[in-house]
């Protein structure tokens, strides 16, 4: 008897050794000269190839304006992953993967380039067996989303043919208000059926991300404390340590809580408070996303709960750094946000009453993010105020980057004769017990974009939610007042700490 | 650091752990696991060497037994052990202990090991030689969940095959086996590519190489059809042809990195099939410690229906029972 036609039969889901490979195909990125082609997908796509989870004859092909021929490419590929890439630099690896570049030379408006594009696929179909399977990375500014993929559709190029795909992968931002974030769903929806746009959110690709999943569902511990019983509030931050760099262009308009907020942050707090999903496919984890983001509700004193910031000249770890203000490229009367903090309340039985308060900011004290899931003070202490003087408030924290963990804090008695109880903390960290390395989140989203698993990437219903929630705190922004300014290297404006402060509480320095 | 300690015990052993934890400032253990390494004084460096590197991806806690000769009968009377604890730099990333077993106590290696085995983690052992006939009922296999053996480092690898097939238990596992897992890899990559049949297949590697066997089997016992052993001068496995209805598919890898992958119809491909370091191999032993069901059914489809192949053989046999695919695991998993 011989195999039969469809599955394959070497493939067996009991054989745990043999890697998720992506099957045959291969990934086109516009805006391949760009410093996140060179510095994350490329190098991203070596690293995949390094460990064996590209399928022989995977195929990338770079559109850019660039006046290069294939070998130039395939120079600029292998340099960027000779300098970024994860894993290490292997000739038979790069051999393997070189054989399958291709450049097209072009611009978005440009028809003849697209027509190269597409007898490029189609002669890559026939001499490296990619089964006419292809993504299409944009990897280009939003305001060209509307051209490129009007063009792949003029041409043909989005046109799956039957047992083979075509897939949309694109970049924040997913437009900047509700009605922008609409207006381009229905762009690229005209074009790629929702189930083959990815959006990428490159924080979900972080293996300390998907850590939250496993430590909230495949434990017994965590799940019977994670409610207002005994959780008395949250806090989510993202914090750089860095300015703008050399994004203003980009930046100013946006500010901090478009482009962090209302993806990472708003992402980050749907995984720490949403239900249990029934499985975990797409599906599944969109459902329970969607009912918590539907669920969250912004306090009605949008003034005495946000709160934005600028960051001002200061020292920040030991060097001199600039205001926002005086960037280059920045009106000196921009009012955009740098900083930008809010209060959440998510309405429904396990978090009424629990405040989610998000921050994030450029130029903070240092580069972190960080969950914290803070619990409430035991509601009685036998011992006296004095022994339990030095001791705060339990609290679990997820850090998602650097330095990838999970610490709980607790009390403890001092040693010696007096009793004492003092906050000590048990650490878990993943470079102890885990790989040295684990894979860049890139790997992780590309492979997946191969696979054609949706599980890591946002969707539409999300990213409207998330601009519903945000949507309003950026209407009153503009109304009212301009933002407070903070020393840069510092942990934000005053007015932050007196948000909290209204509340009781304070935020961590994490 | 480095603690040496002679004519020792376990609890002392314990007690320098500790203490050389302390001296480096981090008594904090994240340690997902024991690996035990079974060998002579020979191939101990080497060996230490591979499962420090591997530790980098599994931080654990590595005991080195190396029974030493006894070369009188006053010496084998005489039983001693020496340790030397390493932790911190010198130790990779965890903690080993290298153990020197002489005389009586190399018999009773498990009562050394036994205290010092991490508190609730798993129990990996490795014997890179000189494996015990049947690891699961050794003292010291009887401790772990998985039992790593080698049966390249034998004399004779066809008849260890047989004999590892005879004493199965699951947890056990070969580096001959896990030396193939790129091979198999792109092999399952390469039927991706076609939706065609196939009706025979041709393994060729160097002679004495258990994992061509093994490789050979599992396609055997995959596919269900004639699988044939062909011998090449190496190195290792050279090449997989594999007959299909619509023409031939191969991989053919000459020099040991850097292979062709043919598919009728399509252009010749490389692909990077590099040959692995030991280390990088009980690194991937160590990702999954689950009885590996894959190994034991091709270990179970048994080396001499290939051997005795050349066609009819095993095709025949597999042809007319093709539901019970899964039944050499599910017997393995009965013992």
């Amino acid at each position: 008897m011989s195999a039969h036609h469809g599955a394959n039969p070497l493939r067996d889901a009991a054989d745990r050794r043999l890697p998720r490979i992506a099957g045959p195909s291969g990934l086109v990125i516009f805006g391949v000269t760009g410093d996140l082609s060179r510095k994350k997908l490329m190098p991203a796509v070596y690293d995949l190839a390094n460990r064996g989870l590209l399928p022989p004859g995977f195929s990338l092909v770079g559109f850019a304006r660039r006046d290069w021929e294939d070998e130039d490419f395939a120079q600029v590929v292998h340099d960027a992953v000779k300098e970024h890439s994860r894993t290490a630099f292997r000739e038979e690896v790069w051999q393997q993967l070189s054989q399958g570049m291709r450049f097209v030379q072009g611009t978005f408006d440009d028809d003849q380039a697209f027509d190269t594009l597409k007898s490029t696929i189609q002669d890559l179909d026939k001499s490296q067996g990619t089964g006419g399977n292809f993504a299409f990375y944009l990897s280009v500014p939003p305001k060209f989303f509307p051209k490129v993929v009007q063009q792949l559709k003029k041409h043909g190029l989005a046109d799956q043919r039957e047992g083979s795909w075509r897939r949309a992968v694109i970049e924040k931002p997913f437009g900047h208000d509700l009605k922008s974030a609409q207006e381009l769903n229905a762009v690229v929806h005209e074009v790629f059926p929702p189930h083959e746009v990815f959006r990428i959110d490159h924080y979900l690709g972080k293996e300390t991300v998907q850590n939250i999943l496993a430590l909230r569902f495949a434990n017994t511990l965590f799940e019977p404390i994670w409610n207002r019983s005994y959780v008395d509030h949250v806090q989510i931050t993202m914090a750089e340590d860095i300015g703008i760099g050399g994004r203003a262009g980009y930046y100013d308009g946006i500010g901090a809580a478009r482009d962090v907020i209302q993806n990472h942050l708003l992402q980050l707090l749907a995984l720490t408070a949403m239900e249990e999903p029934a499985s975990f496919d797409a599906d599944a984890l969109v459902a329970e996303k969607t009912k918590v983001l539907g669920a969250v509700r912004l306090p009605k004193d949008l003034a005495a709960h946000t709160v934005r910031g600028q960051y001002a000249a200061g020292w920040q770890g030991g060097e001199k750094a600039v205001g926002y203000l005086e960037e280059d490229g920045i009106d000196p009367k921009s009012k955009t946000d740098t900083f930008a903090a809010v209060k959440l309340e998510i309405e429904n039985r396990r978090w009424a009453g629990v405040p989610f308060y998000l921050r994030t900011g450029k130029r903070l004290g240092r580069r972190v993010t960080e969950i914290a899931v803070v619990f409430q003070r035991a509601p009685h202490s036998p011992f006296d105020h004095t022994a339990t003087e030095e001791l705060g408030q339990n609290a679990l924290v997820i850090r998602v980057q650097p330095d990838e963990g999970v610490t709980l804090r607790f009390g403890s008695k001092v040693p010696g004769t007096s009793m004492e109880v003092r906050d000590v903390s048990m650490d878990f960290q993943y470079g102890e017990s885990f790989t040295e390395s684990s894979p860049e989140a890139y790997e992780r989203l590309i492979l997946d974009v191969l696979l054609g698993d949706a599980n890591l990437f946002p969707r539409t219903e999300e990213v409207e939610l998330s601009w519903k929630i945000l949507d309003p705190v950026e209407t009153y922004w503009d109304k009212h007042g301009k933002p407070a300014q903070y020393e840069s290297g510092t942990w934000g404006p005053v007015e932050a700490d007196e948000m909290l402060a209204r509340d009781g509480r304070s935020w961590r320095r994490p | 650091m480095k603690i040496d300690l002679t004519e020792t015990t376990s609890s002392k052993i314990n007690k320098a752990l500790v203490q050389g934890r302390r001296a480096i400032g981090s008594p904090a253990i994240g340690m997902v696991l024991t690996l035990v390494v079974v060998t002579d004084e020979e191939n101990a460096y080497d060996a230490l060497r591979a499962a420090s590197d591997a530790s980098r991806e599994h931080p654990s806690r590595l005991l080195v037994v190396v029974k030493r000769p006894s070369r009188s009968p006053r010496d084998r009377a005489n039983a001693r052990l020496d340790a030397e604890v390493r932790v911190g730099e010198d130790a990779g990333i965890g903690e080993t202990v290298v153990l020197r077993l002489y005389g009586e106590v190399i018999d009773h290696a498990q009562s050394v090991v036994l205290p010092l085995l991490l508190a609730d983690a798993p129990v990996v052992v490795w014997w890179p030689v000189n494996a015990p006939a049947n690891p699961a009922k050794d003292p010291l296999g009887s401790l772990a969940q998985r039992r790593v053996t080698d049966s390249y480092a034998t004399e004779g690898p066809v008849e260890e095959l047989r004999k590892r097939a005879a004493v199965y238990t699951p947890g056990d596992t070969d580096l001959a086996w896990s030396r193939i897992t790129p091979w198999r890899s792109m092999l399952a990559a390469a039927l991706d590519q076609v939706t065609c049949d196939v009706t025979s297949v041709e393994v060729e590697g160097e002679e004495e190489n258990p994992s061509c066997e093994l490789l050979a089997m599992w396609l055997a016992e995959r596919l269900g059809v004639p699988v044939r052993r062909a011998v090449s001068k190496g190195p290792g496995l050279t090449a997989v042809r594999m007959e299909t209805t619509c023409g031939p598919v191969s991989i053919d890898r000459a020099n040991g990195s850097l292979a062709t992958l043919s598919i009728e119809g399509q252009p010749d491909r490389a692909v990077a099939l590099n040959r692995r370091d030991t280390a990088e191999l009980i690194a991937e032993e160590l990702r999954r410690l689950d009885p590996d069901e894959t190994y034991a059914a091709t270990l179970h489809f048994g080396v001499d229906r290939l051997h005795e192949s050349d066609g009819e053989g095993a095709g025949g046999a597999k042809g007319a029972e093709p539901a019970a695919k899964k039944a050499p695991a599910k017997k393995a998993a009965a013992k």
